[in-house]
């Protein structure tokens, strides 16, 4: 019947593509409105939700900002793992010379330095407080040893490995210690952390998707009459979607910023107690928070979560209400 | 412009409310609907409506065939017939102006537009002054009205109207039934579902008339 619009009074005006765009943001513009409006409109409510929304997505944050804090207390330590390779005792001089010539030629090594008998004696002495007992040895028990410091490309788990390997197969090598082992350790142990940590907030995720879908299916059921007369009028099923779809939006937003601003507060409080840690063993370190890309990567979440799952809870019981 | 062709609808309890039912009403056409009490009027009407589906037969709204209609495309019939119910369907959350504007809001029409509708089509039923109230603080036949100013504010070409009259009293009945036929006097096809013999003959339209789902007669009162 829009082919021949009917004649006489009843003539159906035209509406123009502008007219439309106009009216489809006019119509974002006041579901966006009065879906916060609504919220506003019980605030207990909505403040739970977003609560929960909040503390769900808090939680695995803040287990990232922990790893990601224990990560840079370890490269302030010392990243650059370092190899003690000790010699055989009876190894001569000019040796030990053209071993060290010979060091600094492989691919991967940094830096070379010896340290003979004498001066790991010396060194020991001054540190370990038996200065007197070692001072009684007629003969110096210590190995001669090199400390090589591998290149930045060199640190790689394989590569450094590959290094030591080749270091030790030389016949001059009695063994060699890893010194920093622990940092590399630690730096497994973190990586095992952070897919933990983020297996835990996908569920947490699911949870949030259920208690969204869940307030938003409560919504849709006491706004029953008022979907079924829009359809009845000639209401698109985008059109009936998009105020549900806001209401998760704007649980999402909500959610995020009560998130961030729980974040802010847990580190604002043990700041000063870990400055003062710090302090104690004579570090600068700080506590990291969430920073401003870290708050935005946050709500991007919460309100990814809102939209998802009102999306889906909506998908499902629109099409369950229609006019009879 | 509504034409039914050997139309039959069986409810999925089995329950046949109307059973190869024809007839065709032409554009511009005032049609009273009659029969007793589950004849199947509001069946027939929802068919229309495409609220329902005919389990045989087709129906055919301004020349297009409603079984070929894909479910995305309904809305947009919907927006061509106007639907008057007995009971309202009003909104009670919002006030009347805004009652009359949703299906303006949904067809995308501008904002000056939808007011200047809006204020056209409650003058036309004579609530001008309420717009603004609650739907909650007026009276059966005013909530009426308002269902009729939703009903016609967008012009569609086709208007339904179950049992507009139901329980309301003689005079007022008689007033809305006056509202239907200046919309029909403006080339609007009208489709009446009633029971009210006296208010039909005084309209002296022609009449359907069903009886257990079946079309019994079609015509002038007799
Ligand atoms: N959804 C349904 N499921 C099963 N049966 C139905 C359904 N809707 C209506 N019916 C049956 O179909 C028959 C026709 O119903 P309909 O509402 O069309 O009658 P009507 O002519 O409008 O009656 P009234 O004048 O009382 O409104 C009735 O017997 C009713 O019980
Ligand atoms: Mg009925």
């Amino acid at each position: 019947m829009s082919r021949d619009p009917v004649a006489r009074g009843a003539r159906q005006s035209r509406t123009g593509i502008s007219d439309l765009w106009q009216a489809w943001w006019q119509h974002h513009r006041t579901s966006a409105s009065d879906s916060l409006g609504r919220l506003a409109d019980t605030p207990l409510q909505t403040l739970m939700t977003a609560l929960v929304v909040a503390i769900a997505l808090a939680l695995p944050a803040t287990l990232l900002l922990a790893l990601e804090n224990l990560r840079q207390l370890g490269d302030r330590w010392d990243s650059k793992p370092q190899m003690t390779v000790f010699l055989h005792k009876q190894v001569q001089a000019a040796a030990i010379e053209g071993f060290q010539a010979q060091l600094r030629q492989m691919v991967g090594v940094s830096s070379v330095e010896y340290i003979s008998p004498e001066r790991a004696l010396r060194e020991f002495q001054a540190q370990s407080g038996f200065s007197e007992a070692i001072a009684a040895l007629d003969v110096n028990p210590l190995p001669p040893a090199v400390v090589v410091t591998p290149t930045a490309e060199a640190i790689a788990p394989e590569r450094f490995e590959q290094l030591r390997q080749q270091i030790a197969a030389s016949p001059l090598v009695d063994d060699i210690s890893v010194d920093m082992e622990w940092v590399r350790r630690l730096n497994a142990i973190m990586t095992f952390g952070r897919q933990l940590v983020l297996g835990f907030a996908a569920l947490l995720g699911i949870g949030v998707l259920f208690v969204i879908g869940n307030t938003i299916r409560l919504e849709i059921e006491s706004r029953r009459e008022e979907i079924v007369v829009i359809k009845l009028v000639g209401g698109t099923n985008g059109f009936v979607r998009r105020p549900f779809l806001y209401t998760g939006f704007w649980y999402g937003v909500i959610g995020g910023l009560l998130a961030c601003l729980l974040v802010s507060v847990g580190v604002a409080s043990l700041a000063e107690a870990v400055r003062q840690l710090a302090a104690s063993y004579q570090s600068t370190f700080e506590l990291q928070g969430l920073g401003l890309t870290g708050c935005a990567l946050l709500i991007i979440c919460c309100v990814t979560l809102g939209l998802l799952g009102a999306w889906l809870t909506v998908g499902r019981h629109l099409s369950a209400i229609e006019p009879r | 412009m509504i034409e039914f062709h050997n139309v039959s609808k069986r409810y999925p309890n089995g329950y046949e409310a109307l059973a190869g039912v024809t007839f065709d009403v032409g554009e511009g056409e005032m049609v009273f609907l009659t029969g007793h009490s589950g004849a199947g009027k509001s069946t027939l009407m929802k068919l229309i409506m495409l609220i329902e589906r005919p389990s045989q037969g087709q129906v055919v709204v301004g020349g297009h065939n409603l079984n070929r209609l894909r479910s995305s495309q309904i809305p947009f019939h919907r927006r061509q017939v106007g639907v008057v119910f007995q009971n309202h369907q009003l909104l009670f959350d919002r006030s009347v102006f805004d009652n009359v504007a949703l299906p303006l809001q949904i067809a995308g029409y501008p904002h000056r537009e939808i007011g200047r509708r809006v204020r056209a089509a409650l003058d036309k039923v004579g609530l001008l002054d309420h717009e603004r109230a609650n739907p909650i603080t007026l009276s059966g036949g005013e909530q009426q009205r308002v269902g009729i100013a939703r009903a016609v504010v967008n012009k569609p070409p086709v208007l339904l109207a179950d049992e507009p009259t139901g329980n309301l009293d003689p005079d007022l009945a008689a007033d809305i039934m006056r509202l239907f036929s200046e919309f029909n006097q403006v080339g609007v096809t009208v489709l009446i579902a009633s029971h009210d013999w006296s208010l039909i003959r005084s309209v002296g339209a022609r009449v359907l008339t069903l009886e257990h789902g079946q079309l019994i007669h079609d015509g002038a009162l007799v």
